[in-house]
């Protein structure tokens, strides 16, 4: 990565045009919506693209930037989901169900899954891979069966806590304001001497202890504001939905988050949000098609792609084929060819690197 | 003597964690990997041995099978997921693992159907009364694998040339390479075993409750992983304590029903409160890590 790139002053327009797609996509959709040129389903549709954005970026934050896997990130989201919509549900009656009460359950599902993820990651934090794996993931399933168990008055039990609904019509666009809230802080963290600070943690975590970085801080910054976003994800997934059930909030479904990681390539702000969108679109076009039993075949489609992506994208004895044959090389190679004495190519950023 | 009873049912639940267990330590210690597939290795027996029961009609016979087939498919899973992978980042292996672990659940759901099966053949009721104590003849029988498999596995680890070599390959990889043990065999050879104690670990699921779902191995397989963390990872001892102790905390949470709804998050807390209080597992050894 060149030295330039992380100055204040210098707008490069290489490093914002993610959030510039992403709000004129959600401008264009948002006029649909508003002259009523949009489809109910759609709605629907980009709801759940702008949450798997959120959870897919806030995930991707913590497996690819600072090096430790997360299977609780549906968990974070639960907390978020019921606190925050039983806000909502308590709000309602007094505040209306307008964007004031939406807002006040966003930031309190939002800052309980934070403090969750810091409580959870105190302890969690002094421990390194498969431990934490395994923690997260426990608290995954604590979580879920303590909303379910819990006196059925406070949420719901088995089934499910009842939440108000927003208007179908404005509901993903608030969400899209949240998704770029989200990347803005996201980035902007990445990117600043702390992202360094915490992709330094990943690279060597000796190393970086040795100069003078404080792990644990980081590790519990990014853990935090990972859960942070989960939170909000949740509640906003509360919102679209008329019961949460804690059913919902299973491994499988922090496994399909780490699957848009992964899809996107892990350590690539940009991949896991088009692979989040292309998830979350395939599951919806293919539950039409796969009913029933055949429902599974996604789960299993998910499983072998995983499988895959991770031995191509890292074995040792695939490194020789990988340097050959991957996109840059490959596009790099294209443009020689089209212009044989065009200027000499930039130099190959590490693609781990790229924001 | 209710006390007595949990007691005993405890050590029993604690013994079928304790030998699933044994699988994760042993593979831990070894490759030095979780092998997230492990509890579904437990789901993938459980079918081996409905498969084999509705054609041969004796449970013996299924568990054999059962066995064999476990034994394979760990070694398939080594050669074919994990071994590729040698030498790359563990959060690479672990990923992988989950895909093999979430690739064994969706398959079993698409071939078996996701309505759970009732191997009732493999159910063993009746129970022995000693006195006020009435305790399941299917709890004896765990007790007395876990007591075998564990005298059983010391042994070999201890006296046999492959468990040393076992021993020497979990100590230093490199070191054992040059003292010219094959390491990948070792490697291949854990996995095999830790897939028949998988095997043996879903009869004795069975033989008490007999049904039978793709998911029969997640929970417990979490869950003995959370003992073999509390026993100390990577060390034999270690994980049959903290399986027993796992079980033993399990059925008092049960018995007492305040808290019995929450008896998972009482199991996890007790992970989270050993990991705080000695991080390396109540048997484990403190690693330097080296730069």
């Amino acid at each position: 990565m060149s030295k330039k790139t992380v100055g204040l002053g210098r707008f490069q327009l290489k490093y914002h045009l993610n959030y510039i797609i992403i709000a004129v996509a959600a401008i264009v959709f948002a006029v649909m919506s508003l002259t009523g040129n949009i489809k109910h389903s759609d709605t629907v549709l980009l709801e759940k693209i702008a949450i798997a954005i959120m959870l897919a970026t806030s995930l991707g934050m913590v497996v690819g930037f600072l090096g430790e896997l997360s299977l609780g990130h549906a968990g974070f989201m639960c907390v978020g989901a019921y606190l925050g919509g039983k806000t909502a549900a308590l709000l309602e009656p007094v505040l209306g169900n307008g964007i004031l009460t939406l807002l006040i359950a966003v930031v309190v599902g939002g800052l309980a899954a934070a403090v969750f993820g810091m409580i959870i990651g105190l302890p969690a934090l002094r421990l390194r891979g498969d431990y934490l794996a395994i923690v997260t993931l426990a608290f995954g399933e604590i979580m879920r069966s303590m909303v379910m168990n819990v006196p059925s008055t406070l949420f719901g039990g088995t089934l499910g806590l009842q939440t108000p609904r927003y208007d179908k019509k404005y509901l993903f666009i608030i969400a899209f304001a949240f998704v770029l809230i989200a990347l803005a802080v996201i980035q902007n963290l990445l990117r600043s001497k702390h992202g360094r600070a915490i992709t330094s943690i990943r690279d060597n975590e000796i190393a970086a202890r040795a100069s003078g970085i404080n792990v644990t801080k980081y590790k519990l910054v990014v853990f935090t504001i990972s859960s942070l976003f989960a939170g909000i994800a949740g509640v906003l997934y509360s919102y679209t939905q008329s019961r949460v059930q804690s059913a919902n909030f299973d491994y499988n479904y922090s496994i399909e988050i780490l699957v848009m990681v992964v899809l996107g390539g892990i350590g690539s702000i940009n991949g896991s949000i088009i692979a989040a969108t292309l998830v979350t679109y395939l599951n919806v076009k293919l539950q039409t098609i796969l009913t029933g039993d055949l429902a599974v075949l996604q789960n299993l489609f998910y499983a072998i792609i995983l499988i895959i992506i991770v031995i191509y994208n890292n074995a040792p004895a695939l490194k020789h084929f990988r340097e050959k044959y991957n996109f840059k090389a490959l596009t790099a190679r294209l443009l020689k060819k089209r212009s044989a004495k065009a200027e000499p190519a930039a130099p190959e950023t590490d693609g781990k690197e790229e924001a | 003597m209710d006390f007595l009873v949990t007691l005993i049912n405890g050590l029993s639940s604690g013994g079928t964690y304790a030998i699933i267990a044994l699988g994760y330590t042993m593979v831990y210690g070894i490759a030095k990997m979780l092998n997230f597939a492990h509890g579904d290795i437990i789901m993938v027996g459980g079918y081996a041995m409905y498969v084999t029961l509705m054609a041969m009609g004796h449970p013996v016979i299924a568990v054999c099978a059962a066995a064999v087939f476990c034994m394979i498919l760990g070694i398939v899973i080594e050669k074919v997921a994990y071994k590729p992978l040698r030498g790359a980042s563990p959060l690479a292996v672990l990923i992988t693992a989950i895909g093999v672990s979430f690739l064994l659940q969706s398959l079993a759901q698409i071939i078996f159907g996701s309505s759970p099966k009732m191997p009732l053949k493999l159910q063993i009721s009746g129970a022995v009364t000693i006195g006020a104590m009435r305790i399941d003849y299917s709890t004896i029988l765990t007790l007395a694998v876990t007591v075998i498999i564990m005298v059983a596995l010391s042994v070999f680890v201890k006296y046999s040339k492959t468990g040393r070599a076992m021993v020497a390959v979990s100590e230093d990889r490199d070191a054992a390479l040059l003292m010219g043990i094959n390491t990948n065999r070792i490697i291949t050879i854990t996995f095999a075993i830790g897939s028949v104690l998988a095997a043996v670990a879903g009869y004795l699921m069975l033989c008490k409750a007999p049904s039978l779902s793709n998911t029969l191995g997640s929970m417990p397989g979490i869950k003995a992983f959370t003992a073999a963390v509390i026993g100390g990872i990577g060390s034999i001892p270690g994980a049959m304590v903290g399986g027993l102790l796992l079980g033993v905390v399990e059925c008092i949470s049960y018995s007492i029903p305040a808290l019995a709804p929450f008896t998972d998050a009482v199991e996890f807390s007790i992970l989270i409160i050993v990991l705080l209080v000695k991080p390396s597992g109540i048997l484990g050894k403190m690693r330097r890590e080296k730069v």
